[in-house]
Order: C-alpha cells, then sequence, then structure tokens
C-alpha cells in the first residue's frame, strides 16, 4: 500500500512539476497546487498505513496508527490553501496590472 | 520550563493583529507601532540577559514532554538573534511613515510588518523541524503581502516569481521532513540529532542532509538558488527591502547553521565541504552581479549574496573559531544590511532615480546621509575596526587554521571588490558638480536620517566594542560546536 501511494505522490509532482514549468499562469498555480497534494500524500504514507487501527497507543493495543503524520498534514494543508489562493489572486492582479499572463512576457529588467 | 520563551513570538502577532484593527486611523496605528515594537526590543533584551545568566529557556506546550510536544527553545543564539531582529525591527518602525504613502500604510503594512517579525522570531526559537516549516509560512506569507504592497508593474512581476519560488521550495521542506520521519520518526530537532547520531548517519540520512540544504539554500541564496533574489528584493519599498534583506536570508542561514551543527555532523567530508565551494562560488557570482549593474538598489541586493557565502565558509569550516566568525558575522549583517537598504531607498528617493548615472553631487545637498553612506560601505566591505572586519578575521582565522588557502583568497578579493562596488555608489551619486536642479527636501530627508542613524551607531559599536560582544558570541560557538549541550537540555537526560 505505501509503495502505491509513494508511485501516487511521485506522479502528483511529476504532473506538477511539468504545469509549473509552462507559460501560462493559472496552469503554474494548478502546478504548485498539484505538487503540494504530492508532498501530502507523501507525508501520510511515510507514517505508515495501517488501516482499521485507532490512532491511541494503550497498553496492549499493539496495532495503532501514528496520528502525528495527521496533524503535519492538516497544518500543511492549509498553509498550502492559503499560499495558493493567495497565488491565483496575486497571478490575476499581476496579469491585469502587467497585460499579459504569460511567464515569457514577465521576465525584463526594466524599472518603474 | 519558563512562558519567558514564547513572549518574542506571541506580542509581535498580537500587536499585527491589533494593528489589522485600527489599520485606517494613521495616527493611531504608528504611534502603537513604534511603541509595540520598542515593548518588544524590551522584552528581548530582558530575555537575553536572563538566557545569558540561567542558561537555556525552554517551553513545552501544554506541559506535553519534549519528544512528543511542540517545543520552544530560547538558547543563547536564538536569543542573540531575536535580539538583533528587534533591533532592525525598531528602525523599520520608525522609518516607515517616512517612507511609505498613507495609502500604503493603512493597507495592513503594520500587521503585516509585525507578523512578519513574529515568524522570524518564531524560526529562531522552535525546537521542532516542523514547526520551522510553520514559522517560515509564517514570515513568508506577511513577506508576500509586503512585496506587493503598492501594487506597481514590476513589483506584480518579481513577486510572482518571488512567491512561486518559496512554495516551490516548501514544498520540498515538507517533503525533506517526511523523509526525515520516515527514517528517524520524530521531528523534534533533539530527538532526531539524537537518532542520526545513533545510527552514524548513513547514506539516506545524508541524502536528506543535503535535501535539506537546497531548501534552505533557496531561502538564504546560496549559489546557484540565489536568481531570485536580486530583483525580487529591490522593487519594493526600501522598508519593505530592508526588512527583507535584513532578516529574511539570515533565516535560511541560521537553519543551515542549526541543522548543519546539531543534527547532520557526522559525514563533514561531504555535506561541509560542498558548503566551502558552494561559499567560494556564491561570493564570487553575488559580487560579479553587483558589479555589474547601475540601479544603485539592485547594487545593494546583489550585495546580500557575497555576504551569505560568507556566513556558509563559516559553517563549511566547521570549526570553533569560524563558527564564531559565522555568528559575529550573522548579527553583523541583519544590522548594516538592514541599514544600507534604507540609506540607498532613501538616496534613490531623495534624487528620484535609482540609476547610478543619473546621480550626482547628493554630498552638497544632503552630507550627513553621504557620510553615513560612506561610513557604511566601509562596515561592510570590514575595514578596520568596525564589525565586518571582525567576523571576516574570524573566518579567515579559521580558514588558515584548516589550510583552506583558496576561500581564503577568495574570500579578501569578494571583500575587495565589494568595497568597490560600494564606493562606485558613493563616487557616482555623492560626488561630482553641484546639481541645482534637484529640488532638496530637507524634512524627508532629516525624517530618514535618525532610523540609519541608530543602526549604523549599532554597528559600529559591534566594531569597535568587539572585546564586550566577543566572549557571548565565542559561548555561542563553544555551545554550537557541542550539539549534545542542546539536546540535554530539552530532552533533560
Amino acid at each position: 500500500m505505501e509503495i502505491i501511494m509513494a508511485i501516487l505522490a511521485g506522479l502528483l509532482f511529476t504532473t506538477g512539476v511539468y504545469n509549473l514549468l509552462q507559460k501560462q499562469l493559472l496552469r503554474i498555480a494548478i502546478g504548485t497546487a498539484l505538487i503540494s497534494h504530492g508532498a501530502h500524500l507523501f507525508i501520510l504514507a511515510m507514517g505508515g498505513l495501517k488501516g482499521g487501527a485507532p490512532p491511541i497507543l494503550v497498553e496492549g493495543i499493539e496495532q495503532y496508527t501514528d496520528p502525528l503524520p495527521q496533524a503535519l498534514i492538516l497544518t500543511s494543508i492549509v498553509i498550502s490553501f492559503g499560499v495558493t489562493s493567495f497565488l491565483v489572486v496575486l497571478a490575476y492582479r499581476a496579469s491585469e496590472v502587467n497585460g499579459t499572463d504569460n511567464i515569457e512576457e514577465l521576465r525584463g529588467n526594466d524599472y518603474e | 520550563m519558563s512562558n519567558l520563551a514564547i513572549l518574542p513570538i506571541l506580542i509581535p502577532l498580537l500587536a499585527g493583529m491589533w494593528l489589522a484593527f485600527i489599520a485606517k486611523k494613521l495616527p493611531l496605528a504608528r504611534g502603537s507601532a513604534k511603541l509595540l515594537s520598542i515593548l518588544n526590543l524590551a522584552v528581548a533584551i530582558y530575555i537575553f540577559f536572563h538566557v545569558q545568566q540561567n542558561g537555556t529557556l525552554i517551553l513545552e506546550m501544554g506541559a506535553w514532554k519534549a519528544p512528543f510536544g511542540i517545543i520552544i527553545v530560547g538558547d543563547l543564539l536564538a536569543v542573540t538573534l531575536v535580539l538583533t531582529t528587534n533591533l532592525v525591527a525598531i528602525a523599520a518602525a520608525f522609518f516607515a511613515p517616512k517612507s511609505l504613502s498613507d495609502k500604503q500604510e493603512g493597507f495592513y503594512f503594520y500587521a503585516f510588518f509585525f507578523w512578519l517579525i513574529s515568524g522570524v522570531s518564531g524560526a529562531f526559537l522552535t525546537g521542532d523541524l516542523f514547526n520551522l516549516f510553520v514559522f517560515f509560512e509564517v514570515l513568508l506569507m506577511a513577506s508576500y503581502a509586503l512585496i506587493v504592497l503598492g501594487g506597481g508593474k514590476a513589483q506584480l512581476r518579481e513577486s510572482i516569481k518571488y512567491l512561486l519560488l518559496n512554495l516551490f521550495s516548501s514544498m520540498l521542506f515538507v517533503t525533506a521532513i517526511a523523509f526525515i520521519y520516515a527514517v528517524v520518526g520524530t521531528v523534534n530537532m533533539a530527538q532526531i540529532a539524537e537518532r542520526v547520531q545513533e545510527v552514524e548517519q548513513q547514506g539516506i540520512l545524508t541524502t536528506i542532509a543535503v535535501l535539506l540544504f537546497f531548501v534552505f539554500a533557496t531561502k538564504a541564496a546560496v549559489f546557484p538558488l540565489y536568481y531570485w533574489l536580486p530583483n525580487s528584493y529591490s522593487v519594493p519599498n526600501p522598508v519593505v527591502s530592508a526588512l527583507f534583506g535584513a532578516l529574511l536570508t539570515k533565516v535560511g542561514i541560521y537553519s543551515i547553521l542549526r541543522v548543519f551543527t546539531l543534527i547532520f555532523t557526522h559525514e563533514p567530508g561531504l555535506t561541509h565541504n560542498l558548503f566551502l565551494w558552494l561559499a567560494g562560488l556564491t561570493m564570487i557570482f553575488g559580487v560579479i552581479g553587483a558589479l555589474s549593474t547601475h540601479n544603485v538598489k539592485l547594487i545593494v541586493a546583489y550585495n546580500i549574496i557575497p555576504a551569505v557565502g560568507f556566513m556558509l565558509m563559516g559553517i563549511g569550516i566547521f570549526t570553533e573559531t569560524a563558527i564564531s566568525g559565522t555568528v559575529y558575522y550573522l548579527v553583523h549583517d541583519m544590522i548594516i544590511k538592514g541599514a544600507l537598504f534604507l540609506l540607498v531607498g532613501a538616496l534613490a528617493h531623495l534624487a528620484g532615480t535609482s540609476d547610478l548615472r543619473k546621480m550626482g553631487g547628493m554630498i552638497h545637498h544632503y552630507p550627513f546621509l553621504g557620510w553615513m553612506f560612506f561610513l557604511a560601505s566601509l562596515v561592510l566591505a570590514g575595514i578596520p575596526p568596525f564589525s565586518g572586519f571582525i567576523g571576516k578575521l574570524l573566518l579567515l582565522q579559521g580558514g588558515l587554521a584548516e589550510e583552506e588557502v583558496i576561500i581564503v583568497i577568495v574570500t579578501l578579493v569578494t571583500s575587495l571588490l565589494i568595497l568597490f562596488s560600494m564606493i562606485r555608489i558613493f563616487i557616482g551619486a555623492f560626488w561630482g558638480e553641484k546639481n541645482e536642479e534637484i529640488t532638496v527636501n530637507k524634512r524627508a530627508a532629516d525624517g530618514y536620517v535618525w532610523p540609519i542613524a541608530g543602526l549604523l551607531a549599532l554597528s559600529v559599536t559591534l566594531g569597535v566594542g568587539a572585546e564586550w560582544f566577543y566572549p557571548a558570541i565565542q559561548s555561542i560557538a563553544e555551545y554550537l560546536m557541542a550539539p549534545e549541550l542542546y539536546i540535554d537540555s530539552v530532552l533533560k537526560e
């Protein structure tokens, strides 16, 4: 199960990086979202997947789910959600002001 | 256990919230920002002396015992950097009303300013790798908001790149933490260090160490990951650039210093040698960048990069003298970069352009500003007796003791070229014929001068009074070279 999750995370990373390398700002935003999903799945897989076990360690219970990765993912999801929404708004504004959403045309060294 | 350790995070956090509510009432917002930053500095000074006398402050949140709960570790290094952060913050709080327009101030500048300080202090104080990521995000989120403040064309263009790069490296950070968690089963830095020591840092851990280094190197602007820095640091308002230049890259360097003196110390042949190479290349490429442009803001932004190289060199050499050099340089660089960014910001505003070729003769109108700039150049380049010299001297001593001659030569040549790049601004902007066309704005200049003068005075004191500060810095280096001290104080064994 962990192997499948790791492969899935890798796929998400691949597609994310591919989208990140595109020219359109919206595609780039989607790419970052995919990469963060990949990273979150990866944390989950790294904690070890044990289905059906409680996240509690009491004497006598041998099989238990590690609760820490879930706490880490939750924190990370909230952060990446916030940053992604900020990125979308910023990308929209930047394309309005600069008159293009093509990242190739957003290079340059002119200063106001 | 003491609640004192969390105050440098909590005060700015609450201050930011208060200022978000009163953001549109400008006089009240300005007054409270100044007052609160002074209060925060007072607390930081108190904590600094407290830690010096009583040893490391540890706060276990909710009384969860060390490796399980969230932990705040106020050791000597962390509190020294928090203190320096707050010194820069005060200068920025007093400079801001002069440099920002009323509209920009009203758009929650002070709120984000305090949240940035909160994130930076948190990153210094946390004892938990995942919390380091969280505080990175806190300070980055505030920095995203600050960098677009004003919303100019170039600003929006550069902030997109800045945000994307930081977002990507943050995700790599999360991945690296996941790897570490899979291998050692904890995210508490002291416990990671303990367990890495037990397994003698096998190959997989060294790989993770390099991945983590990549993340921190992106934030700290180490070669070849510095390309995002110069443009994005030169576009925002001077006071924002000063905060970024003084604090953000230093958080990256601090993280490298912490992780590679505490956790991954067992394969110095690989990791620390890599640092030495990258440090040398960082210095060379940074200073070439500084010489390649006529934009004064860009010149100063490029000058951050060789400084990062100097600090990384100390970590690469990895002896007590070199580490004390890195710590000294870290404190010195936070103060002087703050001062320099404010200086060129003031210069560019008063001259009406940031192109060096269009300036000239400013010293006739603003003599005090001109001589302060000259002094700041000397401090930055490390001319004795100023503070840059002491830091570099320690680094060079450490380098020569380990017979790393090439990096020492690179350091010396780089310092000379830094001086050249700064003096080029001084000659181009301040010398020359008196330009009668410039409308002299004495009131604005007077407003700019005092916060900068304060920072410069601090910097000069740090150099001339090195005798007073050196023992503290040396004890930090001793402490960093003995990671078991940190582990014992956190895990209490």
